[in-house]
């Protein structure tokens, strides 16, 4: 069940031009080495038994990390319709860090993975109630067509990878 | 032509010839993503009930939804503005600036704040701004108006963009690609917004209960106008408020299918500022993030600027369910071809503009453009939350036809065979009378046609009343649809099936395209129908699409009074003319009492749609003539009506080989296109169509269209002549001579 979930999340995914990963949480620091493109910056995750703090992903973000950044990682919810992470606004710092460098990495726990914008948003509905009010769903690479074609890349991310933890 | 004319044919032509070709370009291009994005799903119109049913609340609780808001956004640690006017939120946004010594502002795409020009307020403070979004930044560089809701710069080429970044910036190398471009915009405004002291957004969406806006974008750039900055001013209409955050899933399912083919934008933010993020300041680029202690602002200006006035308005509050997505100008075959530089006012473009231009600006800044409405309503299936365009056009076209002073009014009052007031433009007088001028046509053909071809009375028609000398004019028949019908007898087969029908015999088949009308009786008494044909009035449609709403009610009264007995009778109504059907099926429910006009809607059938009917019931296809190759085009109200199906339906069941138009409308659009000033841009949109079917080799197809104007239109632009799909498909047994 849950791996038909991950299955269309990741060819939701590849729709919007997104790669993925599946990982055990416990071989995060592994599989972000093989991704990452360097340098990186991140914050941190909040997900049980998981630790960026041994990888090459920068910690502490400043602004001339976010300009310099290749890759920014972030925990993220996904939605399985359309493989959209949803990102939530936090005083780390996810927002930006997902937002400036060139490419954004999500990490998403299994368990996060909602069904459509529809769930999403009783989901997201409670986020609110909770205080964490602000979110952002974002669906593959930022495009715009405003010079007369489609071009990938323009004030957010070129690339989006996400790194799902199956066995969260 | 009348000075007037000439100047709009003259916009008309150069922007045909300037701006067009991109224009079409961008606007097929997202048109065509829209249908095949919709088609993805099964449940788009129960979503766009759904998203309508939202607005309409939201709009009838608006004075409570703004308490609301207020309470929340300052519960957040907030400001919000209403504000009354453009001038009153001006003065408050520079106030904003100014106490936070704002130099630089960096701003995201935002319909209304260009609607209060806030860049030219923002300017005159002192404070550099800078669009962020690419189309808009396109704009800013031009220092044109944007072109088109969601497209800025849709007007332009990559060629023209090229054009002018190189000659308004210095580069190492001239500019040439779309990706050259968009690479080079997006440093410079990149380093616009690391540098702005102040970000400004708009707001798609504002809830209410958790004061939350909700942002659509592709490109990221109001992510960074919102998270970058301390400060953030968020400038929305009053109508952008909805109850709460769990409204948002119906329209983050339709706003981006809409707008622009895509299943789901790239970005749609739900903010709650002032936001959580921490402020990145650029200046310090060394502080870690998590370690800023920078407070930040936010201020939501709600605007008025003539919305609630609208919202009291029976007919202008209709265009506060509007979510701004463009997918009326994408829809229409006129605004397709010239853009929203001619179809468009002082800040909104498209079909809907009439409606936002008459109540933010004044009625006089739509009166400019709302002739380009042609009525055609394919924006109606398009728009996402099921607003009647076509209706808000003809309202405020009649609202112009009433404002407009003229001398001797009383006097033109007396003479008109309308009931419309003296005010009306005789070009507009001319055409809603149609019906009237056809039954005075056909009593005196063929001296009517004869006239109507000498070319002395041709000028002083194109001088007086702006009626197109390039243009044929219809030829009338002396014996009409009705006179025919009483002359001579049923078919033998004709009350073998149990049903009666009465034929509503319109305008143009009664009295132009006799043949078609003889057609539909014929087939439908073979097929067994107890068929019968009696004078009745013109349907309404004619002074409607002139704007003249009261002789159209009156029309429509005289309609339904003749039609009542037949109804009473138990027969169905069969209409040939689409554009009459649809307003049997649409606009009597607003010119008609609710029960009567149900009545009709719901006992009207086309031709074809009934002769489908008919054969899925068990009558013989036999009857009728079937094979060969045809070229169909289905006229455009017929579409929205969603009945052109049943004309390809039969030809598939009679074995026809048919290939099928798929532009919007064929651009004569009733009198669209005799008008003078709008002749070039018609046949303009009727070439796309000519295009089309010559591409499928169209001249070895029997040519088939379902209108009058679209018949008119083809056999102006392609030499074979055109039929309706029911004299395609009549049997060739004629009806008899009258014996007693």
């Amino acid at each position: 069940m849950r791996t038909d979930t991950i299955d269309r999340f990741a060819a939701s995914l590849s729709g919007a031009d997104a790669s993925c990963t599946r990982v055990e949480a416990a071989g995060l620091p592994d599989a972000l080495d093989d991704v990452v493109e360097q340098p990186a910056v991140g914050v941190p995750l909040g997900i049980d038994g998981v630790s960026l703090e041994d990888t090459d992903v920068e910690m502490r973000p400043t602004p001339r990390l976010l300009r310099e950044s290749e890759t920014g990682v972030t925990r993220v919810h996904g939605i399985v319709d359309y493989g959209t992470f949803v990102i939530q606004a936090d005083e780390a710092g996810t927002e930006p860090v997902s937002l400036y460098p060139t490419t954004h990495l999500g990490v998403v726990c299994a368990s996060d993975l909602h069904e459509s914008v529809e769930e999403t948003a009783s989901w997201l509905g409670e986020e609110f109630d909770e205080g964490r009010d602000s979110a952002v769903l974002a669906t593959g690479a930022s495009a715009t067509a405003d010079m007369g074609e489609l071009v990938s890349g323009v004030h957010g991310p070129q690339r989006v990878h996400a790194v799902v933890l199956t066995d969260r | 032509m009348s000075a007037d004319r000439e100047r709009k044919a003259a916009k008309i032509r150069h922007l045909l010839e300037t701006e067009g070709d991109a224009v079409f370009e961008n606007t097929t291009h997202v048109n065509a993503g829209r249908y095949e994005t919709n088609g993805h799903r099964d449940d788009i119109d129960e979503l766009r009930t759904e998203a309508r049913a939202i607005k309409e609340d939201a709009i009838e609780r608006l004075p409570e939804l703004i308490e609301t808001v207020r309470e929340s956004v300052e519960a957040n640690g907030g400001e919000v503005y209403v504000a009354e006017d453009a001038a009153d939120a001006n003065r408050y946004i520079t106030e904003v600036a100014e106490s936070k010594d704002a130099h630089t502002l960096a701003k995201s795409k935002s319909m209304t704040t260009e609607e209060i020009d806030v860049n030219d307020a923002l300017e005159s403070a002192g404070v550099d701004v800078t669009e962020t979004d690419l189309g808009e930044f396109v704009v800013q560089v031009a220092d044109e108006a944007p072109s088109h809701l969601v497209g800025p710069a849709f007007h332009k080429s990559t060629a023209d963009i090229a054009t002018l970044f190189n000659a308004h910036f210095d580069t190492d190398e001239p500019l040439e690609t779309a990706e050259d471009l968009t690479q080079f915009a997006r440093d410079h405004v990149g380093e616009k917004i690391m540098d702005a002291d102040v970000g400004m957004t708009g707001a798609n969406f504002v809830f209410a209960e958790s004061g939350t806006i909700a942002l659509v974008t592709n490109e990221g750039n109001a992510r960074k106008c919102v998270v970058t900055p301390d400060t953030h001013v968020a400038v929305a209409g009053v109508e952008k408020l909805v109850p709460s955050v769990d409204d948002f899933p119906p329209f983050a399912e339709l706003i981006a299918r809409a707008a622009g083919g895509q299943d789901i934008a790239t970005y749609l933010s739900l903010v709650s500022p002032p936001v959580d993020s921490p402020v990145v300041d650029f200046d310090e680029p060394d502080e870690p993030l998590d370690g800023s202690t920078d407070d930040r602002e936010f201020h939501l200006v709600l605007l008025d600027n003539g919305r609630i006035e609208m919202r009291e308005d029976d007919e202008l509050r209709e265009t506060l369910n509007c979510i701004r997505c463009g997918a009326c100008a994408n829809s229409c075959a006129n605004f397709q071809h010239v853009g929203g530089h001619a179809f468009g006012g002082e800040t909104y473009t498209g079909g809907i503009a009439t409606g936002w231009e008459t109540g933010v600006h004044g009625i006089d800044a739509a009166a400019e453009f709302n002739d380009l409405c042609t009525g055609c309503s394919r924006c109606v299936d398009a728009c996402p939350v099921k607003i009647d365009i076509p209706w808000i056009n003809t309202v405020v076209r009649d609202r112009i036809n009433r404002g407009t002073d003229r001398e001797f009014d009383w006097l033109v009052e007396g003479l008109t065979p309308d009931a419309d007031p003296g005010g009306v433009d005789l070009q507009k007088r001319l055409f809603g009378n149609f019906g009237t001028l056809a039954k005075f046509g056909s009593a005196t053909a063929p001296v009517s046609n004869w006239l109507a071809d000498w070319v002395s009375l041709r000028a002083v028609m194109e001088r007086v009343a702006g009626v197109d000398r390039r243009r044929d004019l219809p030829e009338f028949r002396r014996e009409t649809l009705v006179d025919w019908f009483a002359s001579c007898e049923p078919l033998a087969t004709a009350g073998d099936a149990d049903r009666e029908a009465v034929l509503y015999p319109d305008t143009y088949t009664n009295y132009v395209l006799v043949d078609r009308g003889k057609a539909a009786v014929r087939t439908l008494e073979a097929l067994g129908v107890d068929v019968s044909v009696v004078p009745s009035h013109e349907s309404g449609r004619a002074p409607l699409s002139q704007g003249m709403i009261a002789t159209a009610r009156e029309n429509a009264e005289r309609v339904a009074d003749g039609l009542n007995p037949h109804l009473d009778a138990g027969r169905d109504v069969v209409v040939v003319e689409p554009s009459d059907l649809a307003a049997f099926r649409r606009e009597y429910g607003r010119l008609l009492d609710g029960e009567r006009a149900q009545r009709i809607a719901a006992n009207s059938y086309e031709v074809m749609e009934y002769v489908y009917g008919l054969l899925e019931n068990g009558a013989d296809a036999d009857v009728l003539a079937g094979g060969g190759n045809v070229a169909y085009h289905s006229h455009c109200q017929q579409r929205t009506l969603g009945v052109d199906q049943y004309t390809e339906a039969v030809f598939e069941r009679l074995g026809y080989d048919v290939v099928t138009s798929d532009v919007e409308c064929c651009g004569m659009a009733g009198s669209f296109g005799y008008k003078s000033e709008y002749y070039e841009l018609s046949v303009d949109v009727g070439e796309t169509l000519a295009d089309q079917f010559e591409e499928q080799n169209v001249d070895r197809r029997r040519l088939v269209a379902s209108g009058a104007s679209c018949h008119e239109q083809l056999g102006s632009l392609l030499p074979q002549d055109s039929t309706h799909p029911v004299e395609l498909v009549a049997p060739t047994i004629e009806r008899g001579p009258r014996t007693r």
